[in-house]
């Protein structure tokens, strides 16, 4: 099922599908988040944003609004 | 005769490239900046063997060559243009165990530029504990390099790293993937135009827009070779894929990870520090424990450079031959050196905890915490830091900003730190509240007083906050901030790395802020010490003649020639001449000179009046002050001079008003911007008239 990483709950894992490269800055990129990769939500700030996220074995924090330009599949 | 090398370190942020760099370079090090920017320039000398000494660049944390800060670019100015004095003979390039795949992204690129091009392998100690097994070997013959594993936190490592740096002529020079692959056309476009040129180098000046001797994009495009913005995206997404690519597949060989052995503290740890409730209390008690030790453990070495100064001024003038020379030595610089010099404890408290934060990783967790409720001020979870230690002191808070990687929310944080109450308002606020509001408690227990002074914290604050949601409004930026922050594993820091820090900080304001305050201190002491009239000068016959028929002792007499060469100076000529603007607020001209004096500082406020009041310059002991500030009235209406009305309204105007020196002089250092700097003066001093103004009219 394809949804947006923000939209994706605490501890489920996912791989990237695609994102629109225009909304998505280089750097996120180079950070790992790259179409098949695996990411995974570890937390989520008390007031529901930013998201602590592991992707490619890094641990990073984006916004959700970031995270809504990107598509992953729930993995099962 | 010794030879020189030139080394480059280069790494992603938190993998210790800091700890290497002390490492190689111990104390030998030194701090300068790049031309027009504030970003650190350190550079370091290491001794590599009895013939050969290196001069290691530590260059900002990075985590690609692709420019999208000026810590970027520092790295591809120093390492794209062959021809240039620093440029370096090797670099190292710093990784660590845990992240070697993400670290790797920025080596390929880098030994694409065709430096030779060392990998140093940090954390080595920490690899059994994570379970982490690297063949070194396998990574040597796929990178076409030398892998130095090493451990700076031991020690282990460094002398191996230092050999080879020493022998980097013999490092392979291949390149080890093919970037051109990602879009062949394009690159054998660049290759058959500038056949002289190595292709990389090319690729870089056309993607990160620079210009390398005579060649930039735009001769790139002139040359009909050129592809759209979301084409060079497109590019750019295929070259991080295609680096990618390679190193997985590397790494597959290379590297053993046993995810069974790799423990959850660190999730744990994410799980408490950033937990709804405990993540805020721990926060709070973390910054309740700054700022106390800001606030008391500073006192007293305080007072010691305090005494200090005074005593030196004092020495100064008994010693030398009495003239002008002695009085400016003795009343100008020295006051105006050691109105800063003791502000080092704060800076260096500050950024002991600064260090201490951000080396475990804590702050990190602290911005994560605190991100969505700085947001709609226009602000990040990066703000946090400096607004709160703004409340012990502007200076070093500002220089705190420096994490603060987006341009905009930096310069929001700075123009909007002042705002918070530093603790040189806290002597003006205690005379003036001790004086107007009475000493009462109201249901019993909390006290009128005490309850002001709060009030006060709590509007400084949110004067901070609201006025950062105005500016955010107006200042309009082109580029769209991202919020992207990685999460560092936790650390023990280092204490050499700490320590460094306090030093490297502390050292940066006095020289960049002492300056300035050198001068600004100059110019006021002239401005007080003298006179354009006959008055000013002849002060002493003129007030002696005035009150011979009093019985003055020599000292009373002294005091009233003082206050009355005071008044006749140009700073008091000066305080006359904005009379009119300050009577709306419900001054008189004594409080308008010392409102001037104390832009050099706050509670020179106080100093200034002690010495108008004819208190006595050495005995601005505070009860005497204050009985002479709540006897002072008005000569023709006989009202009293600080009533509840001015008294709020002085209060007010040193909540709001820019009245320091020192930080404007940061202010200017940080933003390289007299724009930024005035624009915040102009700002907060209208803002506090107003204010005081309205204040005063509605209470009278």
């Amino acid at each position: 099922m394809t949804i947006t990483l923000n939209t994706l709950k605490k501890n489920q894992r996912a791989k990237i599908l695609d994102f629109d490269l225009d909304q998505v800055p280089l750097k996120l990129l180079e950070m790992g988040c790259l179409p098949g990769n695996s990411v995974e939500i570890l937390e989520v700030a008390p007031l529901g944003d930013p998201l602590l996220l592991c992707i490619n074995d890094t641990h990073l924090s984006i916004r959700r609004e970031l995270a809504k330009q990107i598509q992953v599949e729930i993995e099962k | 005769m010794k030879k020189f090398l030139k080394v480059a370190l280069i790494g992603n942020p938190n993998v210790g490239k800091t700890s290497v760099f002390n490492a190689l370079t111990g104390l030998n090090q030194k701090v300068g900046n790049y031309p027009g920017i504030t970003v650190d320039k350190k550079v370091g000398l290491s001794k590599l063997d009895s013939q050969t000494v290196a001069e290691i660049i530590d260059l900002p944390g990075t985590y690609s060559i692709n420019a999208s800060s000026i810590d970027e670019r520092i790295v591809l100015d120093l390492l794209l243009d062959k021809e240039q004095a620093d440029y370096p003979d090797v670099a190292v390039v710093v990784a660590e165990v845990e992240n070697l795949k993400r670290n790797l992204l920025l080596y390929t690129q880098i030994k694409d530029l065709g430096i030779p091009t060392i990998l140093a392998v940090n954390m080595s100690d920490r690899m059994q504990s994570k379970g982490i097994t690297i063949d070194v070997a396998s990574l040597e013959a796929s990178l076409h390099t030398k892998v130095v594993m090493l451990s700076a936190r031991k020690g282990d490592g460094i002398e191996e790293l230092k050999n080879v740096i020493l022998n980097y002529k013999e490092l392979d020079s291949r390149i080890p993937l093919n970037a051109s692959e990602i879009n062949p056309e394009f690159f054998q476009k660049l290759a058959a135009t500038f056949p002289e040129n190595d292709l990389y180098q090319l690729w870089t000046i056309y993607s990160q827009d620079f210009k390398i001797g005579n060649i930039d994009k735009k001769s790139i495009i002139n040359k009909g070779i050129s592809l759209s913005e979301s084409e060079l995206k497109r590019l750019q997404q295929r070259e991080t894929i295609k680096r990618y690519q390679f190193i997985n597949d590397l790494l597959k060989v290379a590297y053993i990870k046993d995810s069974a052995i790799a423990t959850d503290f660190r999730s744990r740890m994410d799980r408490i520090l950033t937990h709804k409730v405990w993540g805020y209390a721990i926060f709070f008690g973390v910054m309740l424990l700054v700022f106390q030790a800001i606030f008391e453990w500073s006192s007293v070495p305080m007072e010691w450079i305090e005494e200090g100064f005074a005593s030196l001024s004092t020495y100064v003038k008994e010693t030398l031959e009495p003239g002008k020379l002695t009085d400016l030595i003795a009343d100008g610089i020295i006051p105006g050196i050691g109105g800063i010099m003791p502000f080092i404890p704060q800076i260096a408290i500050l950024f002991m905890f600064i260090a201490l934060l951000e080396e475990s990783g804590y702050m990190s967790r602290v911005v994560f915490l605190m991100d969505r409720l700085m947001r709609p001020f226009g602000l990040s979870g990066k703000s946090v830091v400096p607004l709160i230690s703004g409340n012990a002191c502007a200076i070093p808070a500002i220089m705190s900003a420096r994490n603060i990687e987006n341009n905009k929310e930096r310069l929001l944080t700075i123009l909007v730190t002042p705002f918070t109450t530093c603790s040189a308002r806290i002597p003006v606020y205690i005379i003036l509240i001790a004086l107007i509001i009475p000493d009462e408690k109201i249901f019993g227990i909390i006290g009128l007083q005490a309850l002001t002074l709060t009030l006060l914290y709590l509007l400084g604050f949110f004067t901070a906050l609201i006025s950062a949601w105005v500016l955010d409004k107006i200042i309009k930026t082109e580029r769209k901030a991202f919020f992207i922050v990685e999460m560092p594993g936790y650390k023990v820091p280092m204490l050499k790395n700490v320590v460094i820090t306090m030093y490297e900080k502390t050292k940066s304001f006095v020289v960049g802020a002492g300056k300035i305050i050198f001068f600004l201190s100059i110019i006021i002491w002239f401005l007080g010490a003298h006179g354009p009239s006959e008055r000013y000068d002849n002060a002493e016959e003129i007030v002696t003649e005035k009150y011979k028929d009093f019985d003055y002792s020599e000292e009373v007499m002294n005091e009233h020639i003082a206050s009355y060469q005071l008044e006749n100076s140009y700073i008091g000529i000066i305080g006359k001449g904005i009379e009119p603007v300050i009577k709306p607020l419900g001054y008189d001209w004594k409080i308008g000179i010392a409102v001037i004096t104390s832009f050099v500082a706050r509670e020179v406020f106080i100093g200034t009046l002690a010495t108008i009041y004819n208190v006595g310059s050495h005995s601005d002991d505070e009860e005497t002050i204050k009985s002479r500030m709540a006897a002072e009235v008005h000569p023709d209406t006989g009202e009293k001079v600080f009533n509840f009305a001015s008294g709020m309204s002085l209060l007010l105007f040193y909540a709001f008003a820019m009245q320091c020196a020192s930080t404007v002089a940061i202010t200017r250092k940080e933003t390289n911007s007299w724009k930024w700097t005035l624009i915040q003066l102009v700002f907060m001093s209208v803002f506090a008239y107003v204010v005081a103004l309205v204040a005063y009219q509605l209470l009278k």
